[in-house]
């Protein structure tokens, strides 16, 4: 199986081409083929990555299922995996069907609606699996305009500035990471990612306009990227697209911009920021462990004064990546094991409750918290349901929330115990607006005349959302079937960091001798 | 010796005795029934003369004294003209034909403005620069005023002769300054007295003068007022026709300036285009939020459009050349499928050319919809699409020659720039119902707006091997 990765990344774009092609009118029965399609393919990429899967070999730390073509300008097309982004690729691949169908009762412009999502999908996969800076940066920025596509034709009420917002911003994001990706190939003459996290890049300080620039080139590259990543994931304080990204966009785009197009950025920090400058990465670490702990506990307050059922899942996912951010410049081996897990069990989790949002949004057709209240004598599945993931929100031992925000806490702790003290109380706060909305939501007596009606959830319903309760309780009670994965891979990223940061601390006592 | 010098000119030739043959019939023959046939005649003959010109290859020749020069930059230039220009000349056919506009005299003068391109992109000598110029510039502000029952046609070709007189003039006098200090009108002359005597102040003021006087050309900032008016007045496929063709020829005029004629001096020009550059890139971006006129966006976008070729030719290196080539081959091909879909906007049988007439378009027309969703993209420069690359090959020509600062400048006004083209998308995909625009059959237009946008689509895979191309002219000008 030589073109694997080719495959799975390019099985749901073929999928969508067939579509546009050969799909013709808007009846019923087109629309369920274009759906039937759809769910096909997605499950076909979920299968192919499974055999991805079984034969990955965690213990070599290297890249592997590695494909290489000659490409435009010395580029070239070149794909793989390493323990790092091989459980991105599963969390894609495992959560398409299910975002597939949890679009089962869109009947506004099926057709074009499937193909964006098999478009994104093919997207989503290749940011993964790009092992060449420019077909990262393709596939990277090329997915803006799938999700441009779907919040704005399938969205809610102001879907317009929440569309413009959402493009915009993660746009200018990642032009600056643009010019600095084009540096990085002047300075090291290649694109290829490999040998790029070989490479190392200039750390001395120069002077820059009067500036003097602590960690030189390595410095400024850092910044460009962290311009895109940080937006991309969001941390405060560039988070404000995604609130209204979420509320405006359909159920099936919350579910997949939550889940996997989050992800990017923290991959992204995996992938770049941390490997490639390590003496930036230390030099800004303080701030962003900082940055972090402030955007758990302020995105925590915000959540708690939410109207809106997505608005304050939405905070609670800024929340949560801040836990992911913190793991990842603590730079140990707990701290990236623990963001990498929270990354994947978020993927779960957030998916779940959007899903869950949208199952009483489908009946209602409003998202406000107000409007609920005592579902659960009407819909005791759901109740449990909820319950389940709202718990694992929290972080309940026994869910796989509790042991990310564990380890990113064990590693962060070792670097800096205020950060960890900090983001502590965070967690205090989200155990309060996630029982508070539990509580407003389903708990009390059923007094709304208009719930009177409403039913409990049905069999699609339940289907979709089983998958992801019994990942949620799997990792929850044995993560190492993610740590054995990921594991060696971070082991070797970790020691690669500190090497390169004694060396940098060698070569500058040298230079002062 | 002049046998062979005629022979190396031999394309331009043609052209020029083919459009006053054609002229002649044209007058003595059936005047205005005749101008189809001269249309499709013209289109083929220019097909013919890239395919002829292509053939060349690497060939390099010099002719008259070196006032002609034949090389690889030269010949890829003239490709990417004629090329165009035939298919924006078979593209506007029917428009043209409908507004009884259609007049023998169209399709003579484009050929006799393209003899003009033809030439200034292969000269060596800032005579035979002039002499293009103004040959491509008469027969544009003729071109520009063709319906001449409309005010606003007239006034646009009258702005525009008078600013570009006025352009002109201020090239002449660079040229003539040049000629005071260097003695010698001739490239290869004024390269060689550089490196003797230095730059002196004299030079450097005709270089300034003679970039003016080019920067007006490719409507580059501060010298693009004339821009939006001459594309909202002129009609339709004439406004394609600037937008395409003379930004090709011009910009390849000032690559063939600076390097050919000041190339060892790369400091004195660089700093110039750099302003200009990160002048277009931004007034073209900004500027054109404003805008609801699609003509008139789409002259912000060109002003835009050349901030960033300049930006190659800014870096003063050969992969700037290629960059800039690169760019413009992308451009070209982008505005080619903007301006099929522009023509195609019609309500009862009337151009429109209000941004908000689009919308919901994508349900009426969901193919061309889709081809023009494409295209705006490619023109913001996202990826996957192929004018991302145009922008990668310029910014990566930047960076390398040590221009962060322009490139940095660049990405920000493309993320300005973004807006507007997302605009129309949304307008097309998600805006309100409106009245709808006429359902047009129009197999020409309609085929050229769906092949751009598949080349923008396409072109990811190799780029159609352009790139090897803009490398070979690149390196042919700069040594």
């Amino acid at each position: 199986m030589l073109n694997l990765l080719s495959i799975i990344t390019f099985t749901p774009a073929i999928a969508a081409a067939i579509l546009a092609i050969f799909l013709r009118g808007d009846d019923e029965a087109a629309q369920m083929n274009a759906k039937w399609v759809a769910l096909v393919a997605t499950l076909a990429t979920f299968a192919a990555s499974l055999i991805l899967l079984v034969g990955f070999d965690p213990q070599d730390t290297g890249f592997q299922f590695v494909e290489e073509h000659d490409w435009i300008m010395g580029f070239t097309y070149k794909m793989g995996v390493d323990g790092i982004s091989i459980l991105f690729v599963m969390l894609t691949t495992a959560l398409m069907p299910i975002t597939i169908g949890a679009c089962w009762n869109v009947t506004h412009r099926v057709k074009d609606y499937m193909i964006a999502f098999l478009l994104l999908e093919t997207l989503m996969i290749g940011v993964f699996t790009a092992l060449d800076l420019v077909l990262f940066y393709l596939f990277f920025e090329a997915g803006l305009i799938p999700m441009f596509l779907i919040i704005g034709i399938w969205g809610g009420k102001d879907r317009i500035y929440a569309a413009f917002k959402f493009f915009l911003y993660t746009f200018l994001g990642s032009v600056l990471m643009l010019v600095a990706m084009i540096a990085m190939y002047v300075d090291a003459g290649t694109t290829d990612i490999p040998t790029l996290l070989t490479h190392q890049f200039d750390a001395g300080t120069f002077s820059l306009m009067g500036w003097q620039v602590v960690g030189g080139m390595q410095t400024l590259l850092w910044l460009a990227f962290f311009a895109s990543f940080a937006v991309k994931m969001p941390m405060w304080p560039v988070h404000t697209w995604l609130p209204d990204a979420h509320v405006q966009a359909p159920t099936a785009g919350s579910v997949i911009l939550a889940a996997v197009l989050l992800k990017m950025g923290g991959y992204g920090f995996l992938r770049f920021s941390l490997p490639m400058f390590p003496v930036a990465s230390d030099i800004f670490a303080p701030l962003v462990l900082w940055l972090s702990a402030i955007a758990i506990v302020y995105t925590s307050l915000v959540a708690l004064m939410q109207e809106d059922m997505k608005k304050l899942i939405a905070y609670s996912s800024v929340a949560h990546m801040g836990f992911v951010t913190m793991g990842i410049f603590a730079a140990n081996q707990q701290g990236l094991d623990g963001a990498i897990f929270q990354m994947i069990s978020h993927g779960f989790i957030s998916g779940a409750l959007f899903l869950a949002v949208g199952v009483i949004y489908d009946r209602m057709h409003t998202r406000e918290i107000a409007a609920y209240g005592g579902l659960i004598n009407r819909m005791p599945v759901y109740a449990a349901v909820f319950l389940l993931f709202t718990m694992a929100n929290v972080g309940l031992p026994g869910t796989s929330g509790f042991v990310g925000e564990f380890l990113t806490f064990l590693g962060v702790y070792q670097v800096n115990t205020w950060v960890a003290f900090v983001a502590a109380t965070g967690v205090i706060l989200s155990a309060g607006y996630a029982l508070w909305l539990f509580r407003r939501v389903v708990m009390g007596e059923l007094i709304k005349e208009a719930l009177k009606g409403i039913k409990d959830m049905d069999r699609r319903e339940k289907l979709l959302i089983t998958p992801l309760a019994v990942m949620t309780l799997l990792l929850g009670v044995y993560p190492a079937l993610v740590t054995d994965i990921i594991g060696p891979s971070v082991a070797a990223l970790v020691q690669g960091h500190e090497l390169a940061l004694q060396a940098h601390e060698a070569a500058s006592q040298l230079a002062q001798n | 010796m002049i046998g062979a010098d005629l022979y190396t000119a031999l394309p331009e030739i043609v052209l020029a005795l083919f459009a006053m043959a054609a002229l002649m019939v044209g007058v003595y023959g059936g005047k205005d029934k005749l101008a189809e046939p001269i249309l499709w005649a013209t289109a083929a003959l220019m097909v013919l003369l890239a395919l002829f010109v292509g053939s060349k290859g690497l060939e390099e020749q010099t002719a008259f004294n070196g006032m002609y020069l034949a090389d690889a930059f030269a010949h890829f230039s003239k490709m990417v003209i004629l090329i165009s220009a035939a298919v924006v000349l078979v593209m506007g056919q029917g428009y043209m034909a409908a507004r009884g506009l259609l007049k023998f005299e169209y399709p003579i003068l484009i050929a006799l403005s393209v003899v003009g391109m033809m030439l200034m992109v292969s000269s060596g000598d800032l005579i035979a620069l002039y002499m293009g110029l103004e040959l491509q510039s008469l027969a544009l502000y003729v071109v520009a005023t063709m319906n001449r029952d409309s005010a606003r046609s007239t006034e646009a070709g009258l702005k525009y002769f008078i600013l570009g007189a006025l352009a002109s003039g201020l090239l002449l006098y660079g040229a003539s300054l040049t000629y005071g200090y260097a003695g010698t009108t001739l490239f290869a002359g004024i390269v060689s007295t550089i490196s003797e005597d230095g730059m002196s102040i004299g030079l450097l003021m005709g270089l300034a003068f003679m970039l003016a006087g080019l920067a007006f050309k490719v409507s580059a900032v501060p010298f693009h007022m004339w821009t939006p008016d001459v594309y909202e007045g002129a009609p339709t496929p004439v406004t394609a026709f600037f937008a395409t063709a003379p930004k090709v020829a011009a910009m390849a005029l000032i690559a063939r300036v600076v390097h050919e004629a000041f190339g060892t001096v790369p400091g004195d020009w660089s700093q110039i285009i750099a302003f200009l550059a990160a002048g277009s890139m931004f007034v073209g971006a900004i500027a054109a939020i404003g805008q609801r006129n699609i003509k008139r966006l789409m002259a912000y976008s060109s002003i835009s459009h050349m901030g960033f070729a300049l930006v190659g030719l800014a870096a003063g290196t050969a992969q700037g050349v290629q960059g800039m080539l690169v760019y413009m081959a992308i451009y070209v091909t982008m505005n080619i499928g903007v301006f099929a879909f522009i023509l195609m906007m019609e309500r009862d049988g009337k151009a429109v050319v209000d941004i908000e007439a689009l919308r919901m378009y994508s349900k009426a027309e969901p193919l061309r919809a889709l081809a023009l969703l494409v295209l705006m993209f490619s023109l913001a420069g996202v990826p996957p699409l192929v004018g991302f690359f145009g922008k990668f090959y310029v910014l990566w020509a930047a960076v390398q020659a040590g221009m962060t600062w322009l490139a940095v400048a660049g990405v920000i006004a493309s993320v300005i720039g973004a807006f507007y083209y997302l605009r129309i998308v949304y307008y097309m995909y998600f805006g309100a119902e409106t009245e709808p625009l006429d359902q047009m059959r129009a197999p020409v237009q309609s085929t050229l707006l769906v092949a751009s946008a598949a080349i923008m689509v396409l072109g990811v895979i190799n780029l159609f091997g352009v790139e090897g191309l803009a490398e070979l002219a690149a390196s042919a000008l700069v040594k």
